[in-house]
């Protein structure tokens, strides 16, 4: 099977989907780049580099830059979502999100709801977002929590290649509002990742490592240092199973209270404030749904209650360690 | 308006500090000494200082990403900036904001700003501090071509009007926001008669050209101390370098990337003042050999700094809690 990064992963989707259907449109800011300019247009492919090769592919009718106007950009998306195109919007950077948030949870969200499900919105938003760039408070965030709170909003958080093109295929093809989270740390990072077509289903948790001690629950670039942590703490004779719901929204409920029926002991992973994070969401899963079969506290290893700092030991200080998760387990044990 | 020798060399300093302390962001940077990204204000340096000129400590600016230029023509300290953009302690910001966040309240700088379209509207209402306070003070946010076309920004220039406060927007045209053209993003092409049809008045000057900058903000400044309402302003700039250190800029054709450096603020001050002996060259030379020295030092020290207390990652979340 081709090895290829999580970024050419997400590219490859987007290329596959766009030459499947022709509704399928990309816009955002530079995510051709260079129009109106005396060089190359088209060439620059966003950023990060994502969308690299798909304005000389498809065009600019189908790969639209914009202006730096957030707001337009994902109404404008969710507009032509509920009117026959399937947009993919890129929100650069998740932060930037507080520019536009009202056309995510007010107007896309609420379509189809509002209107007694006469709409269908086939929106993916994609994003970026974690810490670890030394980019300051506001390129940092993660804001799972905010867009998970939603309803209406399927919220996805890929922490490999292989879930990056499986899951976002199924957000183009999903007839309703996705945020697809893409962690920035985790652009590099390579794997195995089938050259054809495939989705992966929403709301199913992957099992990375199984264990009968306790249990990992983590998220998009959490889920490498859990795994980690897993290996860790294999050596001293400590088997845990690692979770990853790779969507926040809907979540595989049943996964976690399955897993947590057989280890008894939850340790949940959230690159988030602690205050009304994933971590605290599972933890309340938990502790309603399996109290009975909990043998300890749910450890909770997320970030402190501050924003994201720009001082690199401040920032590695920030993100929840392998280190960190490790103590958490030994913690439940 | 005829500047005298003192303010010419305020001027030149300001400039020149611009000029050294970008070049020794874009040679830190390279050397991996510089966290994160940068975007360096080279090319720009005579409309910061030229818009900052006759601002004093009481007016406030909100300025952007590409802050640096910004913060030194109101009056930063360049020790505490490359502390700050090092990450270190002891920076102005204590290391806890980085390039795209110096801010410094006692020199009425409020902040660059890593959200495109984000101090526009925070420049307003520090605008209306100075209107209810009748303080005679003014606000000027600093915009690029792209965040122009913010709605952060339309709303602020609609708002700005509607209250009639001291305020004026400076719309910085470098050409480009990020690796895109202002001629494709900004519709209505000219962004000084974007801003009039919100109702105040909009000139727009060449922003190599400090004295033009400077005549140009002067008239702005009569007209918003003046209580009238908001100004703006547009500096017509040219970016050397990327949008950020590193960019390899193919958006951009050879001739126009040969030509970028032609409208180059430092030497077309320092040609006209001296060829109108307003300064003698070796005036200005001791100034560059001084501020050079002055910006390296600072940026030798920021090297050797320590990092951060661990113990301050929490602290300042809130004044109180
Ligand atoms: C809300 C928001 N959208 C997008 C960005 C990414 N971004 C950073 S700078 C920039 C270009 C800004 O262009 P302009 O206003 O012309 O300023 P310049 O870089 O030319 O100084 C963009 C798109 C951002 N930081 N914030
Ligand atoms: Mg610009």
């Amino acid at each position: 099977m081709p090895v290829i990064s999580y970024r050419k992963a997400i590219n490859q989707a987007l290329e596959q989907e766009m030459a499947r259907d022709a509704r399928v449109i990309l816009m955002g800011i530079d995510v051709g780049g260079g129009a109106g300019g005396s060089g190359d247009v088209g060439s620059v492919g966003g950023v990060m580099g994502v969308t690299k090769g798909l304005y000389p592919k498809f065009g600019s009718d189908r790969v639209i830059d914009t202006p730096i106007s957030e707001s337009a950009i994902i109404g404008a998306a969710a507009g032509a979502a509920v009117t026959g195109m399937r947009p993919v919007a890129e929100l650069m950077f998740v932060d930037f999100i507080g520019v536009c948030f009202d056309q995510i949870y007010n107007q896309a969200a609420k379509f189809r709801y509002m209107f007694g499900g006469k709409a269908r919105t086939p929106l993916v938003i994609r994003t970026m977002g974690g810490a670890g760039m030394r980019a300051g408070a506001q390129h940092s965030q993660t804001l799972h929590p905010i867009l998970t709170m939603v309803p209406g909003l399927k919220v996805v958080m890929p922490s490999s290649p292989y879930d990056a093109k499986g899951l976002l295929t199924r957000a183009i093809r999903d007839d309703d509002p996705v945020v697809f989270l893409e962690s920035k740390s985790l652009y590099d990072v390579k794997g195995e990742v089938p050259e054809e077509a495939y989705e992966i289903p929403f709301g199913e948790a992957n099992v990375l490592r199984d264990g009968r001690d306790a249990t990992i629950v983590a998220f998009g670039a959490m889920v490498p240092r859990a795994v980690a942590a897993a290996d860790l703490l294999a050596k001293e004779g400590v088997k845990v199973t690692v979770l990853d719901p790779r969507t926040t929204s809907p979540l595989d409920e049943e996964a976690i209270l399955d897993s947590l029926d057989e280890t008894g002991r939850l340790v949940v992973v959230d690159e988030s404030p602690p205050r009304c994070s994933l971590a605290a969401d599972i933890a309340a899963l938990a502790v309603s749904q399996a109290f009975d079969a909990l043998k300890a506290p749910v450890g909770l290893v997320t970030c402190p209650h501050t924003p994201v700092p720009f001082a690199p030991n401040l920032e590695d200080a920030y993100v929840p360690s392998v280190a960190r998760i490790v103590e958490a387990v030994k913690k439940t044990l | 308006m005829q500047l005298n020798r003192d303010e010419l060399k305020r001027a030149w300093r300001t400039m020149l500090t611009i000029r050294a302390f970008e070049e020794r962001v874009e040679k830190e940077f390279a050397d991996g000494t510089i966290p994160g990204f940068a975007h360096v204000y080279l090319g720009q340096e005579a409309s910061g200082t030229g818009v900052c000129f006759d601002l004093t400590d009481d007016d406030q600016i909100g300025s952007t990403h590409r802050g640096h230029g910004h913060c030194i023509a109101k009056g930063c300290e360049v020790e505490g900036m490359f502390l700050e953009i090092m990450g270190k302690a002891g920076g102005i910001c204590g290391g806890k904001g980085g390039s795209m966040h110096i801010a410094d309240m006692d020199k009425g700088m409020l902040g660059a700003n890593a959200i495109v379209g984000g101090s526009p509207p925070i420049a307003v209402g520090a605008a209306l501090t100075q209107k209810l306070r009748r303080t005679g003070h003014v606000a000027v946010a600093f915009t690029g071509d792209g965040a122009s076309n913010q709605g952060t920004t339309l709303e602020a220039m609609n708002m700005a009007v509607v209250l009639k406060v001291p305020m004026i927007f400076v719309f910085e045209n470098n050409g480009y926001g990020e690796f895109t053209s202002a001629e494709y993003s900004v519709g209505a092409k000219s962004l000084s008669e974007r801003a009039a049809a919100f109702g105040m008045p909009a000139a727009s000057v060449d922003g190599g050209d400090f004295f033009a900058v400077h005549a140009g903000m002067r008239e702005a400044l009569e007209h918003v101390r003046d209580g009238n309402g908001p100004y703006a302003l547009e500096t017509r700039c040219s970016r050397f370098l990327g949008h950020f250190v590193g960019d390899p800029q193919k958006y951009r054709g050879s001739e126009e990337l040969a030509a970028a450096r032609t409208n180059d603020p430092v030497l077309r001050f320092r040609d006209r003042v001296s060829e109108a002996a307003l300064l003698a060259i070796e005036e200005l030379n001791a100034i560059e050999t001084e501020v050079r020295a002055r910006v390296d030092a600072a940026a030798a020290a920021a090297r050797a700094a320590a990092l951060p207390d661990l113990a301050t990652l929490e602290t300042d979340v809130y004044v109180k809690y």
